[in-house]
């Protein structure tokens, strides 16, 4: 718990990260609180209102069709933090539990899984998402189930790398010679030990996921209009950049600091975490 | 004396690039309810025995042997499942350095009450009061407090004093000590001693205490085998280590500094290839 403490003192003295914290948690308390921070219905048409610029009655102004872009934004926090809570739910058990077991069983098995993952490594992320979208159908949860597909692999490596200095420490020859099973020392020793570079890592690649759910919403695959995805909104606002700048500008915001927020997060982790700058 | 452990003829072998490295070579003995030790100069095969008697040689090695058996089974035909069952529950090992044979991110307590839990069908509550117990009797004063430190909190001779007490929990018949006090100062050294001591004549195991320190071998070993390349060169009761016969036994016995005979220059043991043969 002493540990945990001291981490959390030094993630708080690092500014980046506090603020990259302070936007994460900004961003998971407007998503809960959406319904009551947006000032209209998100989905609320008014044509008479259409393609009015920032004021006080409407703050990031109104879309085409009149809906209340604050509104939208604000109810947009939540699809993005569906996806990135949902990637990140299925990516790091997965990752970690074929990156362990490669790297402590080695040999064959090793083999088999890491050549899996170099297959799936060797596509770039955001096509292989839109291949995977093409093939499940357009949609949101198709949209978070493409994503954890291209994701995975980096946490394969990364526990496997880690698995592999880990397996050959004292330690774990001291628990194998109490008799311990294999399953029970990838459980019990290796596991704990991955974690820390796993939560940075889930941290870090959080931006790329959030980028890639915009990407596929802006290319029309990921979540569907009317839905206020930030991505799709920002697709619907780029033929009005011209004359109603406004309209693209603060979901691209909302996806920039988000992004933002997360990588400054992880790059504080990855410090704070760090048992050697203590 | 009967023994419980019984090595014949074990040879263990190394395939690397540059050729077979044969590591041990034809190693025989017996371990009844006593204190054998092993001395020997780095990379004569000590510690590798240890680990071929538990199977836990490195990967790229080949281990053989006329025979290993403890008691009336036979370990070179035991399954994989079997020697996990034997590791820690019949043949249990204390490893050197206690700073990295304790997993640092896990209180020492539970490390020590999963050693018991591996072998065990016990509650969790049952297993840390079995902890607890079993720090007391490798003497620590305040076994609470010391449950729920980390490896990193604890100093070293506690540390090595966690390490006996997790290799003991199970209750094995034999206990294999790698140079179980190399990483300790000399004061605490003796205080560890005194536990391992304590504990291996009360319960009535056999030890083997792999060292290289030829002194303490022979003041707190019952009988010394002496290896040189993965050979055992000489065997006697560690009373008589001093008439040891064999040149190489005898020669690191010139060459150990002595405060009541004191010598100018000590002389440097002298090789000799016949040994090998």
């Amino acid at each position: 718990m002493q540990r945990a403490w001291f981490a959390w003192l030094r993630l708080l003295r690092n500014p980046l990260a506090a603020t990259g914290l302070a936007i994460v948690v900004a961003l998971v308390a407007v998503a809960i609180f959406a319904p009551w921070i947006a000032p209209q219905d998100p989905f609320a048409q008014d044509l008479a209102q259409r393609l009015r610029p920032p004021s006080t009655a409407h703050w990031f102004g109104t879309d085409q069709v009149g809906r209340d872009l604050f509104s939208r934004v604000v109810h947009g926090s939540r699809i993005t933090l569906f996806i990135v809570a949902l990637v990140a739910v299925i990516v790091a058990p997965l990752g970690l539990a074929i990156g362990t077991i490669a790297g402590y069983a080695g040999g064959m098995v090793d083999t088999a899984l890491m050549r899996l993952t170099d297959i799936f490594l060797a596509f770039p992320g955001l096509i292989l998402a839109l291949a995977f979208v093409a093939a499940l159908g357009p949609g949101l949860v198709n949209a978070v189930i493409a994503i954890a597909l291209t994701q995975w692999p980096g946490f394969a490596r990364l526990a496997r790398a880690e698995t592999l200095v880990i397996r050959s420490s004292d330690y774990i020859a001291a628990s194998r010679i109490q008799g311990a099973s294999a399953a029970r020392i990838v459980l019990r020793h290796v596991v704990p030990m991955c974690m820390p570079s796993v939560i940075v890592r889930t941290s870090l690649s959080m931006a790329g996921v959030i980028l890639t759910a915009a990407g596929l919403g802006f290319l029309g695959l990921g979540a569907q209009p009317p839905s206020p995805e930030w991505g799709a909104m920002l697709s619907s606002g780029r033929r009005f950049l011209i004359d109603y700048w406004w309209m693209p500008t603060f979901p691209g915001l909302a996806i920039m600091s988000v992004s933002l927020a997360f990588n400054l997060l992880g790059d504080g982790l990855r410090d704070a975490l760090d048992p050697r700058s203590e | 004396m009967e023994p419980i452990l019984e090595v014949r003829d074990l040879h263990v072998r190394f395939a690397t690039p540059r050729g077979e490295v044969h590591a041990v070579r034809g190693v025989g003995f017996g371990v009844g309810r006593e204190k054998v030790g092993i001395v020997g100069e780095s990379g004569s095969g000590k510690s590798m025995t240890g680990r071929a008697i538990l199977r836990i040689t490195p990967r790229g090695c080949r281990t053989s042997a006329a025979r290993i058996a403890l008691g009336a089974e036979n370990l070179l035909a035991a399954s994989e499942r079997r020697m996990r069952e034997i590791r820690g529950r019949r043949v249990s090992m204390i490893l050197q350095d206690p700073r990295f044979s304790l997993n640092p991110v896990m209180r020492v307590g539970d490390q020590v009450a999963e050693s018991y839990l591996v072998h065990h069908r016990a509650s969790k509550r049952e297993a840390r009061e079995r902890a607890l117990d079993m720090f007391s009797q490798v003497r620590i004063r305040e076994p609470r407090r010391v449950y729920d430190l980390y490896p990193h909190e604890v100093s070293g001779g506690m540390g090595q004093r966690i390490m006996i007490a997790m290799m003991l929990i199970p209750e094995p018949a034999i206990l294999i000590a790698d140079e179980p006090t190399s990483a300790l100062d000399v004061t605490v050294r003796t205080q560890v001693l005194a536990i391992l001591d304590d504990l291996v004549t009360r319960r009535g195991l056999g030890l083997l205490f792999i060292s290289h320190d030829l002194n303490l071998v022979s003041t707190f070993c019952d009988r010394v085998l002496v290896m040189y390349a993965g050979r055992i060169v000489e065997e006697c009761l560690a009373a008589d280590l001093e008439n040891a016969r064999h040149p190489y036994t005898r020669g690191l016995l010139e060459s150990m500094p002595r405060l009541d005979a004191p010598r100018e220059r000590l002389p440097v043991l002298k090789r000799d290839p016949a040994w090998l043969e």
